[in-house]
């Protein structure tokens, strides 16, 4: 089992490292729990959970929408299809506030552009600030889904240019500087409890905070999870596999990226 | 109360050069074809408010209308980057852009604080962020009765703020459904508004999560087709994914940036002119 263009053979026909990335993250997710979810991958895989495994998943989305059931994935944070059979449909300030701030979330489900080995995000510039390399989008609703959810689920892809030894900016919190420190700046959620790449599973040390490779996707390799990490990457004593995705699984994924792609064709122009 | 004026008319009347001015609309309902009058009259100079600056702002920033930003998001939602932003803070083309960032919660708290009369807004956050070192509108507070540790950012009250809306009534009652963003928050905080709609009705009819801003708070009204386009209208037309990709080819270089908006926007009489010409660009 070789991982070609992203191609990896299992048991059950082939799947993309996105794909199994995304199964990966989605089994992260327990029915009934309410999740605060980013967009973009974290969108996908927080659907393709609501559709098998946890139906009971109440998404919540930053544009203000509660109990959200897009039918296709949305492009953008505030499309249509996420207000259309929501539970509720609030202001922003209350979305924060009254949901994030309160205590109301028990998951936010994160994307990032860099992460570090204590699971801090940053999404605002790489480079210094006042002269940037690359300038990105900024915050967000991310620095208070960081600090305010009762845990934090983070995926992105694996590669030395995001996983990066010291950040630029740090634009939202994980574990700070490692051991206490997170408690120490007073917030109230557990942080990060895991990071879903598209070769593994990362986990912070109870201790040090630092994200430990803990789990490998098929066909990944420890070798290949060190050269993709800009850091020294601890790795756990004992490496589980993780499972290949089911036939479920994979058929609502594409299902789902299928009547996405349709619809954003329908609409165009 | 509010007054129906052509939307030249209200810009004219509402908008000066220096002015803060708050372009709100969460992905939904953004007032583009007010961003385009704007820069048809050469609007300069002004401190552009907005949680997510999105195309409008990318085309203000590059057409040289903004000396400052203040945002929390910057980005083409599901694309990638908005380049005439990235142009202008990277390498300050066409202009330095001053830049004022925030997360979406410290912007969202900042309107709330300015629709209420308050100085200040308090919130949870920001702790432990490089945000804290590089924004100077964020600085700690202390809870007079428990002593907790918080954060505090200050007001936001703009010159002006210009939402787009579904609907109008015939007293300049407004209508907006679907997602609702911060559209109240901003329209309240600031000291002139003009809200573009898509039509003036007779009545309301009731709707789910529908907000109703009453004429009274409401300052121009001016009736604009489509005015929200790429961005969409709940009940009125879908978002337009594909024009928010093909902008990023037309943004990404300076010249051809620059002759799509003279060809599109400074080229046309008004946002119905420019929606007929890129209409007919995508025929040819």
């Amino acid at each position: 089992m070789t991982s070609t263009e992203g191609k990896v053979g299992g048991a059950n026909g082939s799947y993309t490292t996105d794909e199994i990335m995304t199964v990966a993250a989605s089994r992260e997710l327990e029915d009934g729990v309410v999740c605060f979810v980013g967009i973009g991958l974290p969108s996908e895989a927080a659907n393709l959970a609501k559709a098998t495994h946890a139906p009971g998943c109440v998404l919540v989305y930053e544009s203000g929408t509660i109990g959200a059931k897009p039918d296709v994935l949305p492009l953008s944070i505030g499309d249509g299809v996420l207000a259309k059979r929501a539970d509720s449909v609030v202001p922003v300030p209350e979305v924060f506030n009254y949901w994030l701030q309160a205590g109301r979330i028990d998951v936010g489900f994160l994307g990032a552009a860099q992460i570090d080995p204590f699971a801090n995000i940053n999404t605002t510039v790489v480079g210094p600030y006042d002269s940037p390399k690359v300038r990105l989008p900024g915050a967000g609703g991310a620095p208070e889904i960081a600090a305010s959810a009762k845990e934090v689920i983070i995926m992105l892809r694996q590669k030395p240019r995001a996983f990066v030894e010291e950040l630029s900016f740090v634009t939202s919190v994980g574990h700070g500087k490692g051991g206490n420190s997170r408690e120490e700046l007073g917030y109230a959620g557990a942080g990060p409890t895991v990071v879903i790449t598209d070769l593994g599973v990362l986990r912070p040390d109870p201790e040090t905070k630092e994200l430990t490779l803990v789990a490998l996707h098929p066909g990944a390799t420890v070798e290949a999870a060190r050269e993709a990490t800009g850091w020294e990457l601890k790795v756990a004593d004992e490496i589980a596999t993780t499972d290949p995705p089911i036939d479920e699984e994979l058929e609502v994924l594409r299902d789902l990226r299928a009547r996405t792609e349709a619809r954003r064709k329908g609409t165009a122009g | 109360m509010a007054e129906v004026v052509e939307l030249r008319e209200a810009i004219a009347g509402s908008v000066k050069d220096g002015d803060s001015v708050a372009l709100e609309g969460f992905t939904h309902l953004i007032p583009s074809a007010a961003a385009h009058e704007m820069i048809r009259q050469g609007r300069k100079d002004l401190t552009l408010i907005r949680m997510t600056p999105d195309l409008i702002y990318d085309q203000m920033i590059g057409m040289g209308c903004a000396k400052k930003l203040v945002f929390s998001w910057g980005g083409n939602p599901g694309v990638g980057s908005l380049h005439r932003f990235r142009d202008a803070v990277e390498h300050s083309w066409p202009a330095p852009l001053e830049i004022e960032e925030h997360s979406h919660a410290g912007m969202a708290n900042r309107y709330v604080a300015g629709a209420s009369n308050l100085p200040f807004a308090v919130m949870r956050g920001y702790v432990g962020t490089d945000l804290l070192k590089v924004t100077k509108t964020i600085a700690p507070v202390t809870c007079p009765f428990t002593g907790e540790k918080l954060m505090a950012v200050p007001t936001m009250r703009p010159d002006v703020t210009v939402i787009h809306a579904q609907q109008a009534d015939r007293r300049g009652n407004v209508a907006i459904w679907g997602i609702v963003g911060i559209q109240k928050e901003a329209l309240l905080s600031a000291r002139r508004s003009i809200v573009t709609v898509e039509e003036v009705v007779e009545e309301f009819e009731p709707r789910p999560f529908q907000v109703v801003l009453p004429s009274v708070a409401v300052g121009a009204i001016s009736v604009v087709p489509h005015g929200a386009h790429p961005s969409y209208a709940d009940g009125y037309y879908d978002r337009d994914n594909a024009f928010y990709e093909a902008w990023d080819l037309i943004g990404r270089d300076r010249g051809r940036f620059q002759e799509w908006m003279e060809h599109h926007v400074l080229g046309t009489e008004d946002f119905a002119g420019h929606l007929q010409s890129i209409r007919e660009e995508v025929i040819r």
